[in-house]
C-alpha cells in the first residue's frame, strides 16, 4: 500500500471505506466492461495543483505502442463501447495519433481527455481538425470560467489559451452538432466540494456564452480525490482531515451501484492494470496484479474491486466520476 | 471557557431544540425550506445568507456559507461583491439617518 493510502487510513474518525459497502455485488465488476480507460502517460505541459497523477513536463512514464496494440485487441475481443484516452496531455504521447486512428476503427465512441492549452502550442494546433475528421468525444478541463480562478491552477496565461482553443472548436462544430460531442470538466480549486451538477452546468454555459460565445455540452462536476498533488496540498494547508471527514459525512450510498470502477478497467502506461485512474494514482493495481496483456484471449471475469478510503471522494454527495456525478 | 467561540460548537448547532424541541424543530424545517431551490436559485440564496452574515457578524455563519458557497462554485471574487453589497447597505443605512440628524439640526438653529 503506497504512503499516501497508508496516511489516509491513519486518520482518526473515518471508517474504512469497504465497510460502508453493504452490498457484496457492489464489490465486484458489472458483468461486462464499458470503458476501456487508457492513461498514456503522464507526461504534460501543465503542472496542475490539483493533478492526481502529478503530471507534468518532465515526467517520462509513456505508454508504448506494444501496450496500446493490446489494449485495442482486448476492447475488440470483449466489445468494449467506449475507449477513454487520457493523461497526463495524452496528446504528447507520440503514438497519440496512430492510437486514435485504430481505436476508432474498433470502437464507435472514443473520448480523449484534453487540457485544451495544449491544442494552443504550434506542434499539435493541428489536432482539433484531426479530433473532428474522426468524431472524437472531447472531454476538455475547464476549472472555472474566469481568468483568475483558473489560472490560480493551472499557471498564467491559461485561461486564455484554453478560450483561444474553444473558440476553434466550436468553429469546426463541436457543442453545436450533433455528433461533435464537447463536454467540459470542472474540478473544485480547493478543499472543498463540487456544486451540484445541474446548476453549475447553467453557471458555466451562461457565462461562457455571455462572455466569450462559447458552447458546450455536458459539464461534468469532479470532486478531488485525496491523491498526488492535492493530497499534497491537503498535507501542507492542514486540511488533509477535515476533507477526509467532509467526505466521509457525506458518503452517499445510493452512489455505489454506479461507481465508474464497476464498469471499466484503467490501463496504466505500461500495460498494468487498475480499477480507476485513481487507483493508479495511488499505486493500488486490479487484484491479482493482472496486466493488459493477460487480458488478451481470454474472455471477461469479475473482478473484485480493490477499495481504500481515497473511494471516498467518488462517493460524497452527488457522487464523482469521470463522467461526473453518478447520482 | 476559553473563548465565546469555538468552531466546534457549530456541530452542535441542532443540540438548541434539547430543552425546547417543538420550536427548534419548526425551525430548522422552515431553515432548511428557505434554502431549498426555488425562484432563487441555492447558489443566489447561499450568497444573501454570506452578506446576511457579515452583516450581523456571526462568526459560524461567515464559516458555514464560506464553505457553503465555496461548495456551490462561488469564487473569492463573488463573495467579496456579496460582502460589499452588506457594507453598502450598513454604510448607506447609517450615512442615510444623517437626514434625521440635518432635520433636527435646522429645526433648533437660528
Amino acid at each position: 500500500m503506497s504512503q499516501a493510502l497508508q496516511d489516509l487510513k491513519q486518520l482518526n474518525n473515518i471508517p474504512e471505506f469497504e465497510e460502508r459497502i453493504t452490498e457484496e455485488e457492489i464489490k465486484y465488476t458489472a458483468p461486462a466492461l464499458d470503458v476501456m480507460q487508457m492513461n498514456v502517460g503522464r507526461l504534460c505541459n501543465l503542472t496542475c495543483k490539483h493533478c492526481h497523477v502529478e503530471a507534468g513536463p518532465s515526467r517520462t512514464e509513456i505508454m508504448d505502442r506494444r501496450v496500446m496494440e493490446a489494449c485495442l485487441a482486448v476492447c475488440k475481443e470483449q466489445g468494449i463501447r467506449t475507449i477513454d484516452i487520457t493523461g497526463g496531455a495524452p496528446e504528447m504521447n507520440p503514438d497519440f495519433e496512430w492510437l486514435v486512428e485504430e481505436a476508432v476503427k474498433i470502437c464507435s465512441h472514443v473520448i480523449v481527455r484534453t487540457n485544451l492549452v495544449i491544442l494552443g502550442e504550434e506542434k499539435y494546433r493541428h489536432l482539433p481538425k484531426f479530433y473532428a475528421k474522426h468524431k472524437i468525444e472531447v472531454v476538455c478541463s475547464l476549472p472555472y470560467y474566469q481568468a483568475k480562478e483558473m489560472d490560480r491552477v493551472r499557471g498564467n496565461g491559461t485561461f486564455e489559451q484554453a478560450i483561444e482553443v474553444l473558440r476553434k472548436l466550436n468553429a469546426l462544430g463541436y457543442g453545436k452538432e450533433e455528433d461533435m460531442v464537447l463536454n467540459m470538466v470542472y474540478n473544485p480549486a480547493g478543499a472543498f466540494f463540487p456544486p451540484a451538477q445541474n446548476a453549475m452546468e447553467k453557471e458555466y454555459k451562461s457565462r461562457l456564452w455571455e462572455d466569450f460565445g462559447i458552447v458546450f455540452n455536458n459539464l461534468f462536476t469532479i470532486t478531488n480525490n485525496p491523491m498526488g498533488r492535492f493530497e499534497a496540498f491537503l498535507k501542507r494547508s492542514g486540511n488533509l482531515e477535515s476533507y477526509m471527514k467532509k467526505l466521509s459525512d457525506a458518503f452517499n450510498g445510493a452512489t455505489l451501484p454506479g461507481l465508474m470502477c464497476r464498469f471499466q478497467v484503467s490501463v496504466g502506461y505500461d500495460g498494468k492494470l487498475y480499477d480507476c485512474d485513481f487507483n493508479q494514482a495511488a499505486d493500488l493495481p486490479v487484484m491479482g496484479g493482472a496486466a493488459i496483456f493477460d487480458m488478451q484471449g481470454k474472455s471477461f471475469e469479475k473482478r473484485r474491486i480493490c477499495f481504500a478510503n481515497h473511494c471516498y471522494g467518488c462517493t460524497a454527495g452527488q457522487g464523482s466520476s469521470c463522467g461526473g456525478a453518478t447520482e | 471557557m476559553e473563548t465565546y467561540y469555538n468552531p466546534e460548537d457549530l456541530a452542535k448547532f441542532g443540540t438548541i431544540g434539547e430543552e425546547s424541541p417543538a420550536p427548534a424543530e419548526k425551525f430548522f424545517d422552515y431553515y432548511g425550506t428557505v434554502f431549498a431551490e426555488g425562484a432563487l436559485t441555492a447558489r443566489e440564496k447561499s450568497l444573501i445568507a454570506l452578506a446576511v452574515a457579515h452583516t450581523v457578524q456571526c462568526p459560524y455563519c461567515i464559516d458555514s456559507y464560506t464553505n457553503d458557497c465555496l461548495n456551490k462554485g462561488v469564487s473569492a471574487e463573488q463573495m467579496m461583491e456579496a460582502v460589499h453589497v452588506a457594507a453598502a447597505i450598513r454604510g448607506g443605512a447609517t450615512l442615510v439617518h444623517g437626514v434625521q440628524m440635518k432635520n433636527i439640526v435646522k429645526k433648533l438653529e437660528l
